[in-house]
């Protein structure tokens, strides 16, 4: 993504000085030994997507955010994998849950595609623009970025935001301040359906068999 | 082999075959921008859609899609076309209208198509994209909002040029080519994707914005940058030669051309020698040609046979000839080619040739390289090893480890090792079925390598019938000269090599364009230099004579394996400067016996009835009977220097040229410039 591609990033030398030592954590390297494990030998390049997720995880936590992949990352997983750092560099652009530059605590993905549009996602976007959050932008105090993506996948609970790994669902404007509110105090608030409703079942109670709530129930004599 | 219809028409085709081959065997042109014969296949431009039967209801990408049988395929409904005028609308959505100063123009995949695809005007009113441009290094200018994403660079970097530095970056319409972090491409072979491009996002540095395609003279050439022999078409406009760029020839180089063959034109109008020099008083002056015959022949007349000639490495065969009798004339036989002062033996000429052929060495299973750099000395010879490494082959080295682009397993730096192989590599040559070796320039320097690279064809009988009927022959030698089988084929050794030369200290040494030669020895002989550039050999010369550099004379090269290949003249020689040949020819008439030929035709003649081998292009058939050679013992743990330091500045012309002294500081010495802002 054009906005996803770093563009104010420090220079190569100034990230090499920083990150030119990364290495796994003792953990990781153990991950890492599984993960490639699951590959038939010879095919281990297949291990980068998670191999990259762990380098950024482990980023994450070593500077208290989200994490990212400098470009001295990319290229130690690609070296671990034995792969050109050309591959591993597209793979890394490729997938927008890696990011390409730093990103704060809290990393807030707004759903901006047509059925979430169409349920509100420009209040969940004002809601965050309220907290001063912008598009692209990390918060001065670090705490949030936010980024506008294309559908996650939970269209039936739209409108929602990922925020690092868990889904905020059926938001309005006021409950995406009142998640935004609680992160910025460092509370988690509950993941999932912002209303009163059962992960993706039907808001007013279930639709369809309603009969089939409580007991048992034959349907075959309805059947024309 | 499946039976297919294409328009009607029916038709078998080799099993295997898409569906766009089909169609070309039928003799129907698809128009393709993704595709190409000699890379995998992508199948992500979608021009090629075709109607396929039986099948899905719609277009079917023919690139993609093998061929069944009694399939019935129409190239030409107008569903195929109202499919490819679509397709043809959404590639040019993001395509600039900027045909008129683009290099592309006239020689435009996207431009021809879109004349008979294109819908003329455009539907599309929202924003366009446009892309930064990359850099790729010295030799690949960018303009990468033209860019298709054909994906046809990348594939090639990945699979033939083995150079994994091209990649495309984001997604979607966000999706850009770029080289590693903008890094210069650090393969010999970049300039291929020039030609490889479709469209004008990857085009020439050098030549951007110098001429129109429709205004260039374009003349078939042989390129003498290495032995290999490269079919080259040298375009031409005025006296200036624009661009060289590879015609297509399968045994040779495939469709092929590294970036010294094609850049080191620009060095065809620099440090050129236009008029004859004479040396007075120890400082070399301008003189006519009178002056410097006259000087010349005043030496020869005092030498009288003591005479010898050294040729370099870019000359023609009928310069070679030339120089050849006139030296003969004055009652010598002292002719060298051998520059850099090689000595192997050269009574039988298979036993220096590359007699897998450049072609055969992808069908060898297990490839010995003794003392050679392939990728340096030979580079399409090495996409061949790389070709014959994909598809199973195992490649041992001696020498120091280099990267070959290829897994090459290293023996060590040590040519002993060559009496003595490790058992792996030992068994393997033994049970293979087609095994080669190649031994280089760095390994024949050494004495008793030749007789212990010899001795291995019997100990893994390197010479056999090969199981379809034919004869393979596994022993390889890879020369670095264009001029190198030529020479040899005339004549042009001394047993002992240059050193030899030396010890009979020749009064009058004529150095044909030799530039790297050591010139210490004949510090006492008269030298006269007869060439095109202005470099080392010059520099040393009492008389210098301006002759003709490959793009400015007709001439026969015989490449490593022992091809005959014919080059024609694109331009005129500068100044005074004259083809070679000539130069021999006034000479002779002032020595007083006149070299038998008053014309090029009757030079070709007298050189066609001596050397019969010349008069037909193609592989000339050396009998094989090798050499019985004094085998010397090879000292233990002797090293292995490899002929080539510095491989975009082999020889005067690549010298001269301002692109590839960039490419060698920039790629090989890592030194960095700075982009002018446009």
């Amino acid at each position: 993504m054009a906005d996803h591609l770093p563009n104010s990033l420090p220079s190569i030398e100034e990230l090499r000085a920083r990150w030119g030592a990364f290495a796994f954590t003792s953990e990781n390297e153990k991950q890492a030994k599984v993960v490639i494990g699951r590959y038939p030998p010879g095919r281990q390049h297949s291990a980068i997507i998670p191999l990259f997720d762990l380098a950024q995880r482990q980023i994450g936590a070593e500077t208290n955010t989200q994490g990212w992949l400098p470009v001295p990352v990319i290229e130690y997983v690609a070296a671990y994998l034995g792969m050109p750092y050309m591959r591993a560099y597209e793979v890394a652009t490729f997938y927008t849950m890696f990011n390409l530059a730093p990103v704060g605590r809290y990393h807030v993905q707004v759903c901006g595609t047509t059925p979430c549009m169409l349920r509100g996602s420009d209040d969940v976007l004002q809601a965050c623009y309220k907290k001063g959050l912008k598009k692209g932008e990390t918060t001065p105090d670090g705490l949030f970025t936010l980024s506008e993506v294309e559908c996650l996948g939970a269209c039936a609970n739209a409108p929602m935001v990922q925020i690092n790994d868990d889904n905020y669902e059926d938001l309005t404007l006021k409950s995406m301040t009142a998640i935004l509110n609680a992160l910025a105090k460092g509370e988690t608030p509950p993941p999932g359906p912002q209303v009163k409703r059962q992960t993706s079942a039907p808001l007013d109670g279930p639709l369809t068999l309603p009969e089939m709530v409580n007991e048992n129930h034959d349907y075959r004599g309805t059947w024309a | 082999m499946p039976n297919v219809k294409v328009d009607g028409v029916d038709i078998e085709v080799p099993a295997g075959a898409t569906i766009l081959q089909a169609c070309e065997l039928a003799g129907k042109e698809i128009p393709r921008f993704c595709y190409h014969e000699r890379l995998s296949i992508a199948g992500n431009c979608r021009m090629c859609l075709v109607e396929v039967k039986p099948g899905p209801p719609k277009p079917q990408a023919s690139c993609a899609l093998p061929v069944g049988e009694g399939q019935e395929i129409i190239t030409m409904s107008p569903m195929v076309k109202k499919a490819r005028e679509g397709v043809m609308e959404f590639l040019l959505i993001n395509h600039p209208l900027d045909c008129p100063i683009c290099d592309q123009g006239g020689e435009c995949d996207l431009q021809d198509q879109a004349i008979a695809y294109g819908r003329g005007h455009s539907r599309f009113a929202e924003n366009k994209r446009a892309v930064t441009e990359k850099y790729m290094g010295p030799v690949v200018k960018t303009i990468m909002t033209r860019c298709i994403q054909c994906t046809r660079c990348i594939r090639f970097a990945e699979e033939v040029a083995g150079v994994e530095e091209i990649g495309a970056i984001g997604r979607g319409e966000n999706m850009e080519i770029t080289s590693y972090l903008e890094g210069a491409i650090t393969s010999e072979l970049s300039g291929n994707v020039v030609d490889l491009c479709p469209v004008g996002a990857l085009v020439s540095k050098p030549y951007s914005f110098e001429a129109r395609p429709w205004e260039l003279r374009k003349v078939p050439a042989i390129d003498v940058m290495d032995g290999v022999g490269t079919n080259i078409r040298l375009d031409a406009r005025m006296r200036e030669v624009m661009r060289a760029l590879p015609r297509i020839n399968e045994d040779v180089n495939e469709e092929w051309a590294h970036d010294k063959t094609r850049h080191a034109v620009d060095g065809l109008l620099r440090n050129r020698l236009d008029r004859p020099w004479v040396r007075r008083d120890g400082k070399l002056e301008q003189a006519s040609w009178d002056e410097a015959f006259k000087a010349i022949s005043e030496v020869a007349k005092s030498a009288g046979s003591s005479v010898a000639a050294v040729a370099g490495d870019l000359l023609d065969v009928e310069t070679m000839y030339a120089a050849k009798k006139f030296v003969q004339s004055l009652g010598s036989t002292l002719l060298e080619g051998r520059q850099t002062g090689l000595s192997y033996d050269t009574s039988n000429l298979a036993a220096v040739n590359f007699n897998s052929t450049i072609a055969g060495i992808e069908t060898a299973d297990v490839i010995l390289l003794v003392g050679t750099n392939p990728r340096w000395e030979a580079t399409l010879v090495n996409t061949r090893i790389r070709k014959a490494v994909k598809a199973g082959a195992k490649v041992f080295g001696i020498g120091p480890e280099i990267d070959l682009t290829y897994p090459v397993e290293w023996l060590g730096d040590d040519l002993s090792l060559l009496s003595k192989l490790p058992k792996a590599a030992a068994s393997l040559l033994k049970d293979a079925l087609r095994p080669a070796i190649i031994i280089g320039a760095g390994a024949l320097k050494i004495e008793g390598a030749q007789a212990a690279s010899l001795a291995l064809v019997d100990q893994f009988n390197l010479v056999r019938p090969d199981s379809g009927g034919g004869a393979w022959n596994g022993y390889n030698v890879l020369h670095t000269a264009a001029a190198r089988m030529g020479g040899l084929m005339l004549g042009y050794a001394q047993p002992g090599g240059m050193a030899a030369l030396a010890t009979a200290a020749p009064k009058l040494l004529f150095l044909l364009g030799a530039d790297e030669a050591d010139l210490g020895p004949f510090a006492n002989s008269f030298k006269v230099y007869v060439g095109h550039h202005g470099d080392r050999g010059a520099s040393e010369a009492d008389v210098i004579l301006p002759g003709a550099a490959y793009s400015e004379k007709h001439g026969l090269y015989v490449n490593i394996e022992g091809r005959v290949q014919l080059s024609e003249r694109a331009v005129d020689p500068p100044g005074d400067a004259r083809e070679d040949w000539s130069i021999f020819r006034a000479l002779s008439q002032l020595t007083g016996q006149p070299l038998p030929f008053d014309n090029f035709a009757q030079l070709r003649a007298a050189l066609y009835s001596e050397f019969p081998a010349f008069a037909r292009p193609g592989l000339v058939t050396y009998e094989w009977a090798p050499p019985a050679l004094p085998t010397a013992k090879i000292e233990k743990n002797r090293a292995i220097f490899y002929p080539i330091r510095d491989f975009y500045l082999t020889n005067p012309i690549a010298r001269s040229s301002p692109t590839l002294q960039r490419c060698s500081a920039e790629i090989l010495h890592g030194q960095e410039f700075l982009e002018a802002a446009e």
